[in-house]
This record gives C-alpha cells, sequence and structure tokens, in this order.
C-alpha cells in the first residue's frame, strides 16, 4: 500500500472514533436536558410564589428595609456568574464570561469597585487563569445543581449587602446565567437581584377590586428578613437550574455538529484516499506496460 | 362561600394543590386558621404542621418548615424550602 493512501486510512480511522465519541456525548447530553428541564419546570411554582409575595409586599407597603430601598451611593458591586464544571458546550461559557466582562466594566465607569463570586469550574479557570481576584467560589455540581448549594450561595450574598460598605460590603448584587430559552437558543442574561428591581408577576387588581393591604404576622419587618433571603436563594437556585438545562442543550448542540464535521471529513478523506488508490494502480499498470515494451524492444 | 384555593409548594416541586375550606398553619407567632374570605396576610412559617380541610370535609396535612404563608383573594399560597405530605 502506497503512504499517501496509508495516510489518508488513518485519517479516516481518527475521524470515524472522534464520531463515535462525540455522538455519545450527544445522545447523553439530549437525555439529560429532559430532566434538567423537568426540574427547571418542577421549581417553578416556588420561584413564581415567592416572587409574587416579594413583589406584593414592596408594592403594597411602605416599608424602609435594607433590603429593598436603593442605597444613596453605590460603591461596590458583587457580580455572581454561573459558568458549568465542564466544557465542550459551544460558546456557553464564553458568552457568559463575555457578558460578565461587560457588565464589570459598565460598573466600574459608574465609579463601583466590582467583588466576584464564581460558579463552576469554567469561570474559576477563567479568572485563575488571568491571575484575577474573585471572593468566594462553588465547583462541582453544576449539572444538577442542589438547593442547598443555592441556600449557600444565598447566605453569602445576603451576609456581605447587610455589612456597611465602609467594612467591605457591597451595595448591589447582579447575576449572569444562561437562560434557557428553546432547544436550540440560550441566552446569557444579566439581572440585578438587589436592591429589587424586577417587580413580575403581580397581578394587576381588577376595577372593583381593592388592593389587598398586607397584614404580616409577625412584624413586616420579621416577615421582610424572612422572606428577602428565600427570595434571593430561589432566584439563585432558579439560575443554576436555568444554566443546567442551557448547558445541556449547549453541549448537544456543540456536539451535533462535531458529529456533522466529523461525517463531513471521512466522506472528504474517503474520496481523497480513492484518488490516491486509483493513481497508484494507474501507475502500476503504466511500469508493467512500459517493463514490458522495453523487454519486447531489446530483443 | 367561595373556597380557598391553597397550594403547597416546596423549593424543588409543587406538594399539593386544590380548593379547600379552611386552613390552618403554624406561624412563629402560634396557629393561624384561614377562612375564605381572611385578609391579606403574610406570615412568616414555624416549622410545623399545615392542615387543609377539603370541602368533603377530610383532611390533607403536610409538613412544613423554613418559609411563609401568602393569603390574598382567597388564593392562599404556602411556600417552604421542605414540605412535603404527611402520611394520613
Amino acid at each position: 500500500m502506497g503512504a499517501q493512501l496509508r495516510v489518508y486510512r488513518q485519517k479516516i480511522k481518527t475521524a470515524q472514533t472522534t464520531k463515535k465519541i462525540t455522538r455519545a456525548m450527544e445522545l447523553i447530553a439530549a437525555s439529560r436536558i429532559q430532566k434538567a428541564l423537568q426540574r427547571v419546570h418542577a421549581s417553578g411554582p416556588y420561584s413564581r410564589a415567592v416572587t409574587r409575595a416579594v413583589s406584593a409586599v414592596a408594592t403594597y407597603s411602605n416599608v424602609d428595609h435594607i433590603l429593598t430601598t436603593e442605597p444613596e451611593t453605590s460603591e461596590r458591586a458583587a457580580v455572581l456568574v454561573f459558568c458549568s464544571d465542564r466544557g465542550l458546550a459551544g460558546a456557553f461559557n464564553a458568552n457568559v464570561l463575555r457578558e460578565t466582562e461587560e457588565l464589570a466594566s459598565l460598573l466600574r465607569s459608574q465609579g463601583k469597585e466590582v467583588v466576584y463570586y464564581l460558579v463552576g469550574r469554567k469561570s474559576v479557570g477563567y479568572f485563575t487563569f488571568r491571575k484575577r481576584a474573585y471572593e468566594q467560589s462553588w465547583v462541582g455540581g453544576t449539572d444538577s445543581p442542589d438547593p442547598d448549594t443555592a441556600a449557600e450561595i444565598g447566605r453569602a450574598l445576603v451576609d456581605r449587602f447587610v455589612q456597611p460598605t465602609s467594612e467591605g460590603g457591597v451595595d448591589e448584587i447582579h447575576i449572569v446565567y444562561n437562560r434557557f430559552v428553546s432547544m436550540l437558543t440560550q441566552a446569557p442574561e444579566v439581572v440585578r437581584l438587589l436592591p429589587l428591581e424586577v417587580v413580575e408577576g403581580v397581578e394587576e387588581p381588577g376595577e372593583k377590586e381593592i388592593l389587598p393591604l398586607y397584614e404580616f404576622e409577625p412584624e413586616v419587618d420579621n416577615v421582610l428578613d424572612a422572606l428577602l433571603p428565600v427570595y434571593i436563594e430561589s432566584r439563585i437556585f432558579n439560575a443554576m437550574l436555568q444554566s443546567a438545562a442551557s448547558k445541556q442543550a449547549a453541549t448537544q448542540k456543540a456536539m451535533k455538529s462535531a458529529s456533522d464535521n466529523a461525517d463531513k471529513l471521512i466522506r472528504d478523506y474517503t474520496r481523497l484516499a480513492n484518488n490516491a488508490r486509483q493513481a497508484e494502480i494507474t501507475q502500476q499498470i503504466s511500469e508493467i506496460v512500459g517493463g514490458a515494451d522495453a523487454l519486447s524492444s531489446a530483443k | 362561600m367561595a373556597d380557598l384555593s391553597v397550594s403547597v409548594v416546596s423549593a424543588a416541586r409543587e406538594v399539593w394543590s386544590g380548593e379547600a375550606r379552611q386552613l390552618v398553619a403554624r406561624t412563629t407567632e402560634g396557629e393561624i386558621g384561614i377562612l375564605p374570605g381572611h385578609e391579606p396576610l403574610l406570615g412568616v412559617l414555624a416549622a410545623g404542621e399545615v392542615r387543609v380541610t377539603l370541602a368533603d370535609g377530610s383532611v390533607v396535612t403536610a409538613n412544613a418548615e423554613d418559609g411563609f404563608l401568602s393569603v390574598a383573594n382567597d388564593i392562599v399560597t404556602v411556600v417552604a424550602r421542605n414540605a412535603e405530605l404527611a402520611e394520613a
């Protein structure tokens, strides 16, 4: 066998083996999306209920609470970044990190100091490689988010938030994560968690209804104290679940295109190999014919 | 009188939802009973039972902790990080 033909055959083999791996990863991701999506849907009622209650309190009561009032000057902002633990998901992590950089430069231009909190090994890798400081990180388990981890992150952020700014506390908390839009689209999203900004899910009262004036038990401050950490936690947990589902979808898409590319490579190399084989045969025939000619004319 | 529409949700999923005649829960201040037409309320739950009396008189019990209770327009939501139905 000619040297060139052997090289082509080797390349075809390589592409075939890679294709087997990417195909398997595609199928695994596809089966995990369903599970991740089910978790997103299952946690929906909780986060809706929490959001509704928070909006209701923030809208229908006139209380000054540290978590609802906008500080006069904002000096420091915390940014919580949701990446995945593993790569092989196309632009999944790059999108979130790019969005983070944009947010950070925006905050800096407003004269705020940025403090990072990271979730997922990929974001930690990004920061350590660039030798940049981050406050705290949580790695492992981004594929199946755990409510306890969300609670831990929530506690860390709320603790930092209630600290006075002069002692290193933060005045704002932002999160950056991939929202699951559909199987094909995952959009990186930036949300400001605190001070509360988005008041969503409050049903407009009908004409004849009166605005509900909430009674609080025990006291309005205690209720807000208890409610807002729960709200933060549920938003964080929701972001983790969305991010996990998006990661699987992104992996599936990336692996699908990898398999398609492998197919194309195999086809191209097969054609080249056929060409090389044909050239070899042609050469052999002409050598035989030439040799026979030389022998017969030598007589 | 109209019934209460009750839902009990935990962090991971919706535990129970349906129509009910009465709901009794334990807040940090003590037990509270909710009947249709109750004023809007937001209370912090203490660990304990939530008893829901259905229209036919049967009772559904759930254990809930670490959460709160909200009542508005006869819609009652029990939101707890950990909640599950108690075995009857």
